[in-house]
């Protein structure tokens, strides 16, 4: 049976009382602290109600106020709904678990958030870039960043 | 022989020069090095294939560098890519010729701005005889700068410059 | 001989003749690795150990662009993400933004992109199939496959004016509405294509080389499709019956009469090359049955009333719109901040998500099956690297 964001919500109070969760309304998304993000992720993959066995995506984004962000999109294809996780860290320490392990999906897309946005996943097996050289200064996507002039002696802007 | 069979009255002697003859082959057998990047390449593909054959020209895709005459840099060159294509080049046996094929490799096409992994025109690390403009090039086009080339071939000389040459330019 | 081999042999076992993995590098100048993709191979002799890909070599900061342009001038720069599939991409990401706005779109509107996209379909699937002949050494259903696909790019020529990359669906509609006779041309096609299906069939899917070289290679059990998020033919030639058009309709997808073709391992096991292959030959037998349909109830209308003045999704609203690109789930995620431009924009590539798989079913298999595989696999690498 297709559940709705607010009663997937309920569940996951119920089932992680000692963790802050949120809902957000308007997006619709629950906002999760970093460090529980793998327990919630399991016990949605795994409780036979949710049943989230497919991650369609993970982004990273930079929120330009201090703050970067990992966003989760699950669905299942037993039940045919759909879920967005949110999680918020600091930019100075931007630490989140792995899901890797729950969704092998997720090893790629992790690599990526950490190329693009220096997002380190604590527990992932292989972190490196994966996009940019692996000798590239910087992470490219953050709203900050500035080009640098020359790589390897070629000259980068046009 | 078709259209030459029976037309000549004694022998099958054509007078020309030596230099004629080997450009004259070498134009006619440009081999590609079969390298494509990006979207470029498709038409680059659809270039060699039916309804276009670029074949007809004497080019044949030959997958290593040592073999081939003419890289044609189809599509995307980005910072990551190209040290590569230099050392690729460099594999190239001489006389060897560079078609930039597409607005990406002539100047870095739509990512000039702000693709910060983007290298803004590919004769910013090996030399290019042919621009190809265009995103991506029409197949026709791609045949047009193959006719170009064949063109700067054809004007290949053997003879040593002489001092008045200098003098007179 | 013998001899030789127990020699052998017995110097291993003694510790004098010593045995390595050997590394090798496939790319990224390569011709099967259709396009700049490197794949760090450790051999035991001829056989896969391991296969470490390398990405990268075409990254042209797609997301980037996307936060610096307006929401229209984004439209063409995905065209470039997947470029055998523009069509699609466009879909993707007008949905997303359309979705974002709130915007209904008129009938007509919605035949017009069914049709196209289904067209841009075959297209690509004529490419994967004729470059996949390719890798494994038939040149010549290449050829026939590229007749067959340069007649879809006339249609899309006549109609946007572009062979490749069509920056053809608007946010709110299209940029303009198709050519006089385009059903006709449309119907005539896919009249003319119906049986060149079989010949290919004849040509190359059933012909022993291919069964041999493509059958009982690189299986990919469904359980793992679904945990690596593989979708699109990858997960279909698993025989997972699971295809976007109808489990999360978009569009107009739900009145029509089709089926999802799913792999049977008709020749091999399931869930091998040759059934990854074969989905993509049947699939283009049923897009031809949907815009038939499509045709005979197409509508008459204006194509632009719904296209909006300005551009500007309210501030915080966020949308995940996804679409079955020919190479799977192509998903877009769209954040606004309330200007002009998008704050974020991130591609769920179907490439991206498909090779991460490779070195999962390669393990184990000659050097040789692994072209293959990749052949199988239908990379683009210009949505892998973005
Ligand atoms: S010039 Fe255009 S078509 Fe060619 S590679 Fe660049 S973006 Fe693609």
């Amino acid at each position: 049976m297709a559940l709705s964001t607010p009663s997937i919500f309920e569940h996951l109070t119920a089932a992680f009382p000692e963790l802050t969760l949120a809902h957000d309304e308007a997006a619709p998304c629950i906002i999760v602290p970093a460090a529980g993000i793998k327990d919630v992720c399991l016990q949605l993959r795994d409780h036979p109600d949710t049943a989230f066995d497919f991650l369609m995506s993970l982004s990273g984004i930079d929120f330009a106020d201090g703050t970067l962000g990992v966003v989760y999109h699950l669905a299942s294809m037993t039940h045919k709904h759909k879920l967005t996780l949110k999680v918020v860290v600091p930019k100075d320490a931007p630490h989140v678990v792995s899901v890797e392990k729950v969704w092998r999906t997720a090893d790629w897309h992790e690599r990526e958030a950490f190329d693009l946005y220096g997002i380190v996943f604590d527990g992932h097996r292989d972190l490196r870039r994966i996009l940019m050289p692996y000798d590239w200064e910087g992470h490219p996507l953050l709203k900050d960043y500035e080009v640098p002039e020359f790589y390897n002696g070629m000259k980068v802007p046009y | 022989m078709g259209l030459l069979s029976q037309q000549y009255d004694d022998g099958n002697i054509v007078l020309t020069t030596a230099e004629g003859v080997l450009n004259w082959a070498r134009l006619c057998s440009l081999y590609q090095m079969s390298f494509g990047l990006a979207c470029c390449a498709i038409e680059m593909m659809a270039a060699s294939a039916s309804h276009n054959d670029i074949m007809r020209f004497g080019v044949i895709p030959r997958p290593s560098p040592r073999q081939s005459d003419v890289m044609i840099v189809a599509g995307t060159v980005t910072l990551k890519m190209a040290s590569r294509l230099k050392r690729l080049y460099e594999q190239m046996a001489e006389p060897r010729y560079v078609v930039s094929m597409g607005s990406c490799s002539n100047c870095g096409g739509p990512y000039w701005e702000h693709g910060y992994h983007v290298l803004k025109g590919v004769d910013r690390v090996v030399p290019v005889d042919v621009y190809i403009p265009g995103c991506p090039p029409r197949p026709e086009a791609l045949l047009e700068g193959w006719m170009r080339l064949q063109e700067k071939v054809r004007t290949f000389t053997t003879v040593r410059p002489k001092a008045t040459d200098n003098a007179a330019a | 001989m013998a001899d030789l081999k127990e020699n052998i042999a017995e110097h291993i076992e003694s510790g004098r003749l010593k045995t390595d993995e050997l590394i090798l590098h496939m790319g990224p100048q390569h011709p099967s690795t259709h396009g700049v993709l490197r794949l760090e191979l450790v051999l035991d002799g001829e056989i896969v150990v391991k296969v470490i890909p390398h990405l990268g070599y075409l990254h042209r900061c797609f997301e980037k662009h996307a936060e610096a342009m307006t929401y229209p001038q984004v439209i063409p720069y995905t065209d470039r993400l997947d470029y055998l599939a523009s069509m699609n991409n466009n879909h993707g990401y007008v949905l997303a933004v359309e979705r974002m706005l709130g915007i209904e779109l008129p009938e007509r509107v919605e035949y017009i992109r069914v049709i196209m996209a289904e067209l841009q379909r075959i297209a690509s699937h004529l490419v994967a199939v004729g470059t996949y002949g390719l890798d494994i050494g038939a040149f010549t259903p290449f050829l026939y496959l590229f007749r067959d696909r340069e007649y879809i790019l006339d249609i899309f020529e006549k109609t946007c004016g572009a062979r490749l990359l069509y920056n053809y669906f608007w946010v709110g509609g299209l940029s303009h509405d198709v050519h006089t006779g385009f059903e006709k041309e449309v119907g005539d096609f896919v009249k003319y294509f119906r049986p060149t299906l079989t010949e290919v069939n004849t040509l190359l899917n059933y012909n022993k080389i291919f069964v041999q070289r493509t059958a009982n290679v690189g299986v990919l059990p469904a359980d793992v499709a679904i945990s690596y998020g593989c979708s699109g033919p990858m997960l279909r030639g698993s025989g997972v019956d699971f295809d976007l058009r109808r489990d999360d309709p978009y569009s107009i997808y739900d009145r029509f009469d089709w089926k999802v073709i799913v792999g049977d391992g008709e020749v091999g096991t399931l869930g091998d090359c040759w059934d990854r292959n074969m989905v993509r030959m049947k699939e283009m037998a049923v897009s031809c049955d949907i815009i038939e349909q499509a045709l005979a109830s197409f509508p008459e209308g204006d194509v632009t009333t719904a296209l909006p003045k300005r551009i500007r999704p309210p501030k915080g609203a966020e949308q995940y719109a996804r679409v079955e690109n020919p190479r799977g789930e192509l998903g877009f995620y769209v954040v606004s901040d309330g200007t002009a431009n998008p704050f974020r924009v991130k591609c769920r590539a179907p490439g991206f998500v498909n090779l991460s798989v490779i070195d999962e079913i390669s393990q184990g298999h000659l050097i040789s099956d692994l072209v293959a595989i990749l052949g199988s696999i239908d990379i683009v690498l210009g949505e892998i690297d973005r």
